[in-house]
Protein backbone atom coordinates (compact mmCIF):
# COMPACT_ATOMS: atom_id res chain seq x y z
CA UNK A 1 0.00 0.00 0.00
CA UNK A 2 1.03 3.52 -0.87
CA UNK A 3 1.75 6.37 1.65
CA UNK A 4 -2.16 7.64 2.90
CA UNK A 5 -2.77 10.61 0.95
CA UNK A 6 -5.21 13.55 2.67
CA UNK A 7 -7.81 15.49 1.29
CA UNK A 8 -7.55 19.30 2.27
CA UNK A 9 -10.80 21.24 2.76
CA UNK A 10 -11.61 24.58 3.93
CA UNK A 11 -15.30 24.90 4.70
CA UNK A 12 -17.01 28.39 5.56
CA UNK A 13 -18.78 27.76 8.92
CA UNK A 14 -21.37 30.04 10.81
CA UNK A 15 -22.53 28.70 14.39
CA UNK A 16 -26.04 30.29 13.99
CA UNK A 17 -28.09 32.63 11.78
CA UNK A 18 -26.93 35.58 13.55
CA UNK A 19 -23.58 34.73 14.58
CA UNK A 20 -20.25 35.57 12.00
CA UNK A 21 -18.87 33.18 9.43
CA UNK A 22 -15.42 32.02 9.74
CA UNK A 23 -13.65 29.81 7.65
CA UNK A 24 -12.11 26.35 9.29
CA UNK A 25 -9.49 24.01 7.33
CA UNK A 26 -9.54 20.17 7.61
CA UNK A 27 -7.38 17.48 6.54
CA UNK A 28 -9.31 14.20 5.85
CA UNK A 29 -7.88 10.86 4.84
CA UNK A 30 -8.38 10.09 0.91
CA UNK A 31 -10.62 7.32 -0.17
CA UNK A 32 -11.00 6.54 -3.33
CA UNK A 33 -14.21 7.79 -5.02
CA UNK A 34 -15.07 10.01 -2.52
CA UNK A 35 -17.57 13.05 -3.15
CA UNK A 36 -17.88 16.18 -0.97
CA UNK A 37 -20.75 14.32 1.26
CA UNK A 38 -18.66 11.57 2.05
CA UNK A 39 -15.65 13.81 2.52
CA UNK A 40 -18.04 15.76 5.67
CA UNK A 41 -19.12 12.39 6.61
CA UNK A 42 -15.52 12.49 7.37
CA UNK A 43 -15.80 15.28 9.22
CA UNK A 44 -17.94 14.16 11.55
CA UNK A 45 -16.84 10.95 12.11
CA UNK A 46 -13.88 12.73 13.29
CA UNK A 47 -14.37 16.40 14.12
CA UNK A 48 -10.79 17.55 14.36
CA UNK A 49 -9.71 20.60 12.46
CA UNK A 50 -6.42 20.79 10.43
CA UNK A 51 -4.87 22.18 13.33
CA UNK A 52 -5.81 19.58 15.54
CA UNK A 53 -8.12 20.80 17.90
CA UNK A 54 -11.74 19.34 18.61
CA UNK A 55 -14.39 21.22 17.15
CA UNK A 56 -18.72 21.07 15.83
CA UNK A 57 -19.01 18.38 13.62
CA UNK A 58 -19.94 20.51 9.86
CA UNK A 59 -23.44 20.75 9.80
CA UNK A 60 -25.07 20.47 6.05
CA UNK A 61 -27.65 18.91 4.49
CA UNK A 62 -28.59 16.01 1.91
CA UNK A 63 -30.86 13.45 1.29
CA UNK A 64 -31.52 11.48 -2.27
CA UNK A 65 -27.23 11.88 -3.08
CA UNK A 66 -28.51 11.23 -6.62
CA UNK A 67 -28.50 14.55 -7.41
CA UNK A 68 -32.62 15.01 -7.49
CA UNK A 69 -33.59 16.57 -4.64
CA UNK A 70 -31.70 19.79 -4.58
CA UNK A 71 -31.14 19.54 -0.24
CA UNK A 72 -27.21 19.21 -0.31
CA UNK A 73 -26.67 22.63 -2.64
CA UNK A 74 -23.59 24.67 -1.70
CA UNK A 75 -21.03 26.62 -2.95
CA UNK A 76 -17.79 24.54 -3.79
CA UNK A 77 -14.63 26.03 -5.22
CA UNK A 78 -16.61 29.11 -5.92
CA UNK A 79 -19.94 27.49 -7.96
CA UNK A 80 -22.94 26.89 -6.44
CA UNK A 81 -23.96 22.99 -6.87
CA UNK A 82 -25.11 20.21 -5.59
CA UNK A 83 -22.34 18.56 -2.50
CA UNK A 84 -23.33 14.73 -3.53
CA UNK A 85 -22.23 15.27 -7.83
CA UNK A 86 -18.97 17.02 -6.85
CA UNK A 87 -16.34 14.60 -7.26
CA UNK A 88 -13.35 14.96 -4.73
CA UNK A 89 -11.11 13.70 -7.69
CA UNK A 90 -12.78 16.76 -10.09
CA UNK A 91 -11.62 19.19 -7.58
CA UNK A 92 -9.15 21.32 -7.13
CA UNK A 93 -7.91 21.23 -3.95
CA UNK A 94 -7.98 22.55 -1.33
CA UNK A 95 -11.59 22.02 -1.77
CA UNK A 96 -13.18 25.53 -0.57
CA UNK A 97 -16.80 25.36 0.89
CA UNK A 98 -19.49 27.79 1.54
CA UNK A 99 -22.99 27.94 2.09
CA UNK A 100 -24.95 29.94 -0.97
CA UNK A 101 -25.47 32.99 1.07
CA UNK A 102 -27.86 34.02 -1.21
CA UNK A 103 -30.23 32.49 1.22
CA UNK A 104 -30.40 33.16 4.99
CA UNK A 105 -27.79 30.27 6.52
CA UNK A 106 -28.74 28.64 9.74
CA UNK A 107 -25.70 26.86 10.46
CA UNK A 108 -22.47 26.07 8.45
CA UNK A 109 -23.62 24.77 4.81
CA UNK A 110 -27.34 24.76 6.02
CA UNK A 111 -29.03 27.19 4.33
CA UNK A 112 -33.25 28.30 4.35
CA UNK A 113 -34.62 27.90 1.04
CA UNK A 114 -38.37 28.85 2.06
CA UNK A 115 -38.12 31.81 -0.21
CA UNK A 116 -38.59 29.56 -3.18
CA UNK A 117 -41.12 28.17 -1.87
CA UNK A 118 -42.89 31.42 -1.26
CA UNK A 119 -42.55 32.61 -4.85
CA UNK A 120 -43.85 29.02 -6.45
CA UNK A 121 -47.05 30.03 -3.61
CA UNK A 122 -47.01 33.55 -5.68
CA UNK A 123 -46.86 32.61 -9.10
CA UNK A 124 -49.69 29.58 -8.17
CA UNK A 125 -47.28 26.58 -9.85
CA UNK A 126 -49.98 23.81 -9.46
CA UNK A 127 -52.91 22.95 -11.24
CA UNK A 128 -56.06 23.12 -9.72
CA UNK A 129 -57.94 19.82 -10.65
CA UNK A 130 -59.81 19.41 -7.56
CA UNK A 131 -63.11 19.24 -7.60
CA UNK A 132 -66.27 17.44 -5.88
CA UNK A 133 -66.90 15.02 -8.75
CA UNK A 134 -64.94 13.04 -11.39
CA UNK A 135 -63.49 15.82 -13.90
CA UNK A 136 -62.56 13.09 -16.51
CA UNK A 137 -59.14 12.31 -17.96
CA UNK A 138 -57.59 15.07 -19.00
CA UNK A 139 -56.62 16.28 -22.63
CA UNK A 140 -53.86 14.75 -24.22
CA UNK A 141 -50.27 16.68 -24.76
CA UNK A 142 -48.60 16.52 -28.04
CA UNK A 143 -45.18 14.86 -28.29
CA UNK A 144 -43.19 18.24 -28.90
CA UNK A 145 -44.84 19.60 -25.80
CA UNK A 146 -44.58 16.95 -23.57
CA UNK A 147 -40.59 16.80 -24.06
CA UNK A 148 -40.32 20.15 -23.40
CA UNK A 149 -42.48 20.55 -20.67
CA UNK A 150 -40.36 17.14 -19.48
CA UNK A 151 -36.84 19.40 -19.57
CA UNK A 152 -38.68 22.59 -17.17
CA UNK A 153 -40.61 20.12 -14.79
CA UNK A 154 -36.78 18.75 -13.62
CA UNK A 155 -36.86 21.93 -11.27
CA UNK A 156 -35.71 20.45 -7.90
CA UNK A 157 -35.98 23.88 -6.17
CA UNK A 158 -32.04 23.57 -5.76
CA UNK A 159 -31.33 27.28 -5.44
CA UNK A 160 -28.65 27.24 -7.63
CA UNK A 161 -29.70 29.04 -9.98
CA UNK A 162 -30.72 32.42 -7.48
CA UNK A 163 -26.89 32.02 -6.31
CA UNK A 164 -25.72 32.05 -9.91
CA UNK A 165 -27.86 34.73 -10.89
CA UNK A 166 -26.38 38.47 -10.62
CA UNK A 167 -29.96 40.10 -10.65
CA UNK A 168 -30.76 38.02 -7.01
CA UNK A 169 -29.54 39.72 -3.85
CA UNK A 170 -29.98 41.87 -0.99
CA UNK A 171 -30.43 45.12 -3.16
CA UNK A 172 -33.08 43.26 -5.35
CA UNK A 173 -36.77 41.43 -4.54
CA UNK A 174 -36.40 39.33 -7.95
CA UNK A 175 -37.76 36.27 -7.15
CA UNK A 176 -35.16 34.00 -9.09
CA UNK A 177 -35.07 32.42 -12.52
CA UNK A 178 -36.48 29.00 -11.41
CA UNK A 179 -40.16 30.13 -10.94
CA UNK A 180 -40.31 31.20 -14.75
CA UNK A 181 -39.53 27.99 -15.87
CA UNK A 182 -42.39 26.39 -13.32
CA UNK A 183 -44.55 29.12 -15.03
CA UNK A 184 -43.98 28.19 -18.55
CA UNK A 185 -44.31 24.45 -17.09
CA UNK A 186 -47.82 24.95 -15.46
CA UNK A 187 -49.04 27.29 -18.16
CA UNK A 188 -48.04 24.46 -20.81
CA UNK A 189 -50.31 21.88 -19.64
CA UNK A 190 -53.57 21.81 -21.48
CA UNK A 191 -55.73 22.42 -18.14
CA UNK A 192 -52.78 24.34 -16.18
CA UNK A 193 -53.52 27.14 -19.39
CA UNK A 194 -56.56 27.52 -17.80
CA UNK A 195 -55.64 29.72 -15.34
CA UNK A 196 -52.09 31.03 -17.60
CA UNK A 197 -53.20 34.84 -17.25
CA UNK A 198 -53.38 34.52 -13.48
CA UNK A 199 -49.63 32.97 -13.15
CA UNK A 200 -48.77 35.03 -15.70
CA UNK A 201 -49.86 38.43 -13.84
CA UNK A 202 -48.26 37.10 -10.33
CA UNK A 203 -45.09 36.69 -12.66
CA UNK A 204 -45.10 40.05 -13.66
CA UNK A 205 -45.55 41.57 -9.95
CA UNK A 206 -42.94 43.64 -8.37
CA UNK A 207 -39.66 41.45 -8.45
CA UNK A 208 -40.92 39.28 -10.86
CA UNK A 209 -39.56 38.57 -14.76
CA UNK A 210 -39.05 41.94 -15.08
CA UNK A 211 -36.01 41.83 -12.47
CA UNK A 212 -33.63 39.56 -15.20
CA UNK A 213 -30.97 41.46 -16.48
CA UNK A 214 -29.97 38.61 -19.02
CA UNK A 215 -26.75 37.45 -17.86
CA UNK A 216 -27.70 33.61 -18.61
CA UNK A 217 -25.46 32.29 -15.38
CA UNK A 218 -29.25 30.49 -14.52
CA UNK A 219 -29.12 28.38 -17.54
CA UNK A 220 -25.33 27.66 -17.45
CA UNK A 221 -25.17 26.54 -13.98
CA UNK A 222 -28.66 24.72 -13.66
CA UNK A 223 -27.36 21.13 -12.79
CA UNK A 224 -30.70 19.74 -14.32
CA UNK A 225 -29.72 21.37 -18.05
CA UNK A 226 -33.12 23.59 -17.51
CA UNK A 227 -34.04 25.65 -20.37
CA UNK A 228 -34.57 28.85 -18.31
CA UNK A 229 -33.52 31.49 -20.35
CA UNK A 230 -35.92 30.20 -22.91
CA UNK A 231 -38.34 29.90 -20.26
CA UNK A 232 -37.69 33.88 -19.48
CA UNK A 233 -37.55 34.81 -22.95
CA UNK A 234 -40.85 32.79 -23.77
CA UNK A 235 -42.20 34.42 -20.75
CA UNK A 236 -41.31 37.86 -21.77
CA UNK A 237 -43.44 37.31 -24.97
CA UNK A 238 -46.39 36.12 -23.40
CA UNK A 239 -46.41 39.33 -21.03
CA UNK A 240 -45.73 41.82 -24.11
CA UNK A 241 -48.82 40.05 -25.87
CA UNK A 242 -50.75 39.76 -22.52
CA UNK A 243 -49.75 43.17 -22.10
CA UNK A 244 -51.13 45.23 -25.05
CA UNK A 245 -54.09 42.82 -25.19
CA UNK A 246 -55.15 43.98 -21.93
CA UNK A 247 -55.01 47.54 -22.76
CA UNK A 248 -56.64 47.20 -25.68
CA UNK A 249 -59.64 44.79 -24.60
CA UNK A 250 -60.31 47.37 -21.72
CA UNK B 1 -50.93 48.63 -12.18
CA UNK B 2 -49.55 49.68 -8.89
CA UNK B 3 -48.49 45.84 -8.20
CA UNK B 4 -47.14 45.92 -11.84
CA UNK B 5 -45.40 48.92 -11.36
CA UNK B 6 -41.54 47.75 -11.81
CA UNK B 7 -42.60 45.80 -14.67
CA UNK B 8 -43.87 49.36 -16.65
CA UNK B 9 -40.71 51.28 -15.75
CA UNK B 10 -38.86 48.14 -16.58
CA UNK B 11 -40.01 48.16 -20.14
CA UNK B 12 -40.24 51.63 -20.31
CA UNK B 13 -36.74 51.92 -19.76
CA UNK B 14 -36.24 48.96 -22.67
CA UNK B 15 -38.53 51.10 -24.93
CA UNK B 16 -37.31 54.11 -24.74
CA UNK B 17 -33.38 52.65 -24.79
CA UNK B 18 -34.15 51.78 -28.51
CA UNK B 19 -37.47 54.61 -29.34
CA UNK B 20 -35.66 57.49 -29.25
CA UNK B 21 -32.46 56.94 -27.64
CA UNK B 22 -30.93 54.00 -29.57
CA UNK B 23 -32.05 55.64 -32.76
CA UNK B 24 -31.30 58.70 -32.32
CA UNK B 25 -27.93 58.25 -31.18
CA UNK B 26 -27.37 56.26 -34.80
CA UNK B 27 -28.58 59.47 -36.56
CA UNK B 28 -26.52 61.22 -34.40
CA UNK B 29 -23.41 59.45 -35.69
CA UNK B 30 -24.54 59.18 -39.00
CA UNK B 31 -24.75 63.28 -39.28
CA UNK B 32 -21.46 63.47 -37.73
CA UNK B 33 -19.77 61.46 -40.47
CA UNK B 34 -20.42 64.37 -42.60
CA UNK B 35 -17.37 65.47 -40.91
CA UNK B 36 -15.50 62.72 -42.95
CA UNK B 37 -16.15 64.93 -45.64
CA UNK B 38 -15.24 68.68 -44.64
CA UNK B 39 -16.62 70.79 -42.67
CA UNK B 40 -18.80 72.31 -45.12
CA UNK B 41 -20.63 68.51 -45.20
CA UNK B 42 -20.75 68.78 -41.76
CA UNK B 43 -22.09 72.35 -41.47
CA UNK B 44 -24.76 71.29 -44.08
CA UNK B 45 -26.09 68.87 -42.21
CA UNK B 46 -26.67 70.98 -39.22
CA UNK B 47 -28.09 73.05 -40.81
CA UNK B 48 -30.49 70.95 -42.19
CA UNK B 49 -31.38 69.22 -39.23
CA UNK B 50 -31.73 72.52 -37.34
CA UNK B 51 -34.07 73.37 -40.04
CA UNK B 52 -36.61 70.70 -38.87
CA UNK B 53 -40.06 72.38 -37.77
CA UNK B 54 -40.28 72.05 -33.41
CA UNK B 55 -36.88 71.05 -33.44
CA UNK B 56 -36.52 72.51 -29.97
CA UNK B 57 -40.03 70.22 -29.16
CA UNK B 58 -38.12 67.34 -30.25
CA UNK B 59 -35.01 68.05 -28.55
CA UNK B 60 -36.85 67.98 -25.41
CA UNK B 61 -39.70 65.34 -25.52
CA UNK B 62 -37.74 62.96 -27.77
CA UNK B 63 -34.53 62.88 -27.01
CA UNK B 64 -33.60 65.34 -23.45
CA UNK B 65 -36.89 63.57 -21.69
CA UNK B 66 -36.79 59.74 -22.59
CA UNK B 67 -33.00 60.16 -22.24
CA UNK B 68 -33.05 61.21 -18.50
CA UNK B 69 -35.53 58.59 -17.43
CA UNK B 70 -33.23 55.56 -19.05
CA UNK B 71 -30.23 57.26 -17.69
CA UNK B 72 -31.77 57.63 -14.20
CA UNK B 73 -33.70 54.13 -13.92
CA UNK B 74 -30.72 52.63 -15.63
CA UNK B 75 -28.26 53.76 -12.88
CA UNK B 76 -30.70 52.32 -10.21
CA UNK B 77 -30.54 49.01 -12.52
CA UNK B 78 -26.89 49.44 -12.95
CA UNK B 79 -26.43 49.57 -8.75
CA UNK B 80 -28.57 46.94 -8.20
CA UNK B 81 -26.71 44.12 -9.67
CA UNK B 82 -24.12 41.75 -7.61
CA UNK B 83 -21.56 41.38 -10.47
CA UNK B 84 -19.87 38.13 -10.59
CA UNK B 85 -17.81 37.04 -13.52
CA UNK B 86 -14.86 36.01 -11.00
CA UNK B 87 -17.08 33.16 -10.29
CA UNK B 88 -19.20 32.83 -13.47
CA UNK B 89 -16.60 33.57 -16.28
CA UNK B 90 -19.02 33.26 -19.23
CA UNK B 91 -19.52 35.33 -22.69
CA UNK B 92 -23.14 36.51 -21.63
CA UNK B 93 -22.22 37.17 -17.79
CA UNK B 94 -19.65 39.40 -18.95
CA UNK B 95 -21.73 41.65 -21.40
CA UNK B 96 -24.33 41.93 -18.47
CA UNK B 97 -21.26 43.58 -16.41
CA UNK B 98 -19.92 45.57 -19.77
CA UNK B 99 -23.76 46.47 -20.18
CA UNK B 100 -23.87 48.26 -17.12
CA UNK B 101 -20.61 49.82 -16.71
CA UNK B 102 -20.97 51.20 -20.68
CA UNK B 103 -24.11 52.48 -19.18
CA UNK B 104 -22.98 54.35 -16.27
CA UNK B 105 -19.62 55.38 -17.96
CA UNK B 106 -22.10 56.23 -21.44
CA UNK B 107 -24.51 58.46 -18.69
CA UNK B 108 -21.23 60.15 -17.30
CA UNK B 109 -20.09 61.00 -20.86
CA UNK B 110 -23.31 62.54 -22.34
CA UNK B 111 -23.61 64.92 -19.49
CA UNK B 112 -20.35 66.03 -19.58
CA UNK B 113 -20.40 66.15 -23.64
CA UNK B 114 -24.43 67.92 -23.87
CA UNK B 115 -22.43 70.50 -21.75
CA UNK B 116 -19.73 70.87 -24.37
CA UNK B 117 -21.64 71.19 -27.24
CA UNK B 118 -25.59 71.34 -27.18
CA UNK B 119 -25.46 73.94 -23.91
CA UNK B 120 -22.78 75.84 -25.27
CA UNK B 121 -24.87 76.53 -28.43
CA UNK B 122 -27.40 77.71 -26.22
CA UNK B 123 -25.61 80.12 -24.29
CA UNK B 124 -23.94 81.65 -26.96
CA UNK B 125 -26.49 81.57 -29.45
CA UNK B 126 -23.99 79.72 -31.74
CA UNK B 127 -24.31 79.27 -35.76
CA UNK B 128 -23.09 75.44 -37.51
CA UNK B 129 -19.91 76.81 -38.12
CA UNK B 130 -19.29 78.13 -34.89
CA UNK B 131 -20.34 74.95 -33.26
CA UNK B 132 -17.85 72.84 -36.29
CA UNK B 133 -15.01 74.82 -34.73
CA UNK B 134 -16.25 74.74 -31.29
CA UNK B 135 -16.27 70.70 -31.52
CA UNK B 136 -13.03 71.06 -33.58
CA UNK B 137 -11.35 72.53 -31.20
CA UNK B 138 -12.20 70.24 -28.46
CA UNK B 139 -11.21 67.60 -30.41
CA UNK B 140 -7.79 69.10 -30.56
CA UNK B 141 -6.79 68.32 -27.13
CA UNK B 142 -5.76 64.55 -27.10
CA UNK B 143 -7.25 64.34 -23.52
CA UNK B 144 -10.32 64.90 -24.48
CA UNK B 145 -10.30 63.03 -28.34
CA UNK B 146 -9.39 60.31 -25.85
CA UNK B 147 -12.65 60.43 -23.48
CA UNK B 148 -14.50 60.99 -26.70
CA UNK B 149 -13.68 57.66 -27.99
CA UNK B 150 -13.71 55.79 -25.25
CA UNK B 151 -17.16 57.43 -24.38
CA UNK B 152 -18.42 57.08 -27.85
CA UNK B 153 -17.29 53.14 -28.10
CA UNK B 154 -18.69 52.78 -25.03
CA UNK B 155 -21.98 54.27 -25.79
CA UNK B 156 -22.38 52.30 -29.22
CA UNK B 157 -21.52 48.83 -27.49
CA UNK B 158 -24.45 49.35 -24.89
CA UNK B 159 -27.15 50.27 -27.46
CA UNK B 160 -25.53 47.25 -29.69
CA UNK B 161 -25.94 44.53 -26.48
CA UNK B 162 -29.00 47.08 -25.32
CA UNK B 163 -30.59 45.96 -28.38
CA UNK B 164 -29.84 42.17 -27.77
CA UNK B 165 -31.56 42.22 -24.58
CA UNK B 166 -34.21 44.34 -26.04
CA UNK B 167 -34.98 41.78 -28.37
CA UNK B 168 -34.86 39.10 -25.47
CA UNK B 169 -37.11 41.44 -23.30
CA UNK B 170 -39.98 41.60 -25.97
CA UNK B 171 -39.92 38.25 -26.88
CA UNK B 172 -38.93 38.55 -30.15
CA UNK B 173 -35.69 36.16 -29.94
CA UNK B 174 -36.99 33.15 -27.86
CA UNK B 175 -34.68 30.15 -27.91
CA UNK B 176 -30.72 29.94 -27.94
CA UNK B 177 -30.37 29.49 -31.58
CA UNK B 178 -32.22 33.03 -32.55
CA UNK B 179 -30.19 34.92 -29.52
CA UNK B 180 -26.86 33.80 -30.67
CA UNK B 181 -27.59 34.87 -34.40
CA UNK B 182 -28.83 37.99 -32.59
CA UNK B 183 -25.26 38.14 -30.80
CA UNK B 184 -23.65 38.11 -34.31
CA UNK B 185 -26.04 40.74 -36.06
CA UNK B 186 -25.23 43.27 -32.91
CA UNK B 187 -21.90 42.80 -32.96
CA UNK B 188 -21.78 43.69 -36.56
CA UNK B 189 -23.76 46.63 -36.02
CA UNK B 190 -21.68 47.85 -33.12
CA UNK B 191 -18.74 47.27 -35.40
CA UNK B 192 -20.43 49.53 -37.95
CA UNK B 193 -21.45 51.92 -35.64
CA UNK B 194 -18.47 52.48 -34.30
CA UNK B 195 -16.77 53.07 -37.19
CA UNK B 196 -19.24 55.78 -38.08
CA UNK B 197 -18.17 57.26 -34.82
CA UNK B 198 -14.58 56.81 -34.96
CA UNK B 199 -14.13 58.40 -38.31
CA UNK B 200 -16.50 61.37 -37.84
CA UNK B 201 -14.03 62.01 -34.02
CA UNK B 202 -10.97 62.02 -35.93
CA UNK B 203 -11.83 64.23 -38.75
CA UNK B 204 -12.98 66.43 -36.29
CA UNK B 205 -9.62 66.78 -34.78
CA UNK B 206 -7.29 67.10 -38.05
CA UNK B 207 -5.53 70.30 -37.47
CA UNK B 208 -6.85 71.57 -40.98
CA UNK B 209 -10.41 70.42 -40.56
CA UNK B 210 -11.79 74.18 -40.15
CA UNK B 211 -9.44 75.27 -43.26
CA UNK B 212 -10.81 72.73 -45.58
CA UNK B 213 -14.01 74.83 -45.11
CA UNK B 214 -12.12 78.24 -46.27
CA UNK B 215 -11.27 76.73 -49.35
CA UNK B 216 -15.19 75.77 -50.89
Amino acid sequence: MSEQQYVQLIVTRQDGPDSQPYKEEFKIPYRKNMNVISAMMEIQRNPVNAKGEKVAPVQWESNCLEEVCGACSMVINGKPRQACTALVDRLEQPIRIEPMRTFPVIRDLVVDRSRMFNALKRVKAWIPIDGTHDLGPGPRIAENDRQWRYELSKCMTCGVCLEACPNVNTKSNFVGPFVVGQVQLFNSHPTGAMNKEERLEALLDDGGLQECGNSQNCVQACPKGIPLTTAIAKSNRDATVHMFKKWLSN
Amino acid sequence: MSRERSFFNRRLHSLLGVIPVGFFLVEHLFTNYAATKGAQAFVEQVEWIWGIPFITVLEIFFIFLPLLYHGVYGLYIALQAKNNVGNFNTFRNWMFTLQRITGVATLIYVVWHVWETRVQVALYDMNATQLANLTHDILQNPVNLALYLIGLVAAVFHFSNGMWTFLITWGVTVGPRAQRVSSYVWAVVFVLVSYLGISALLAFAQSDFMGQMAQH
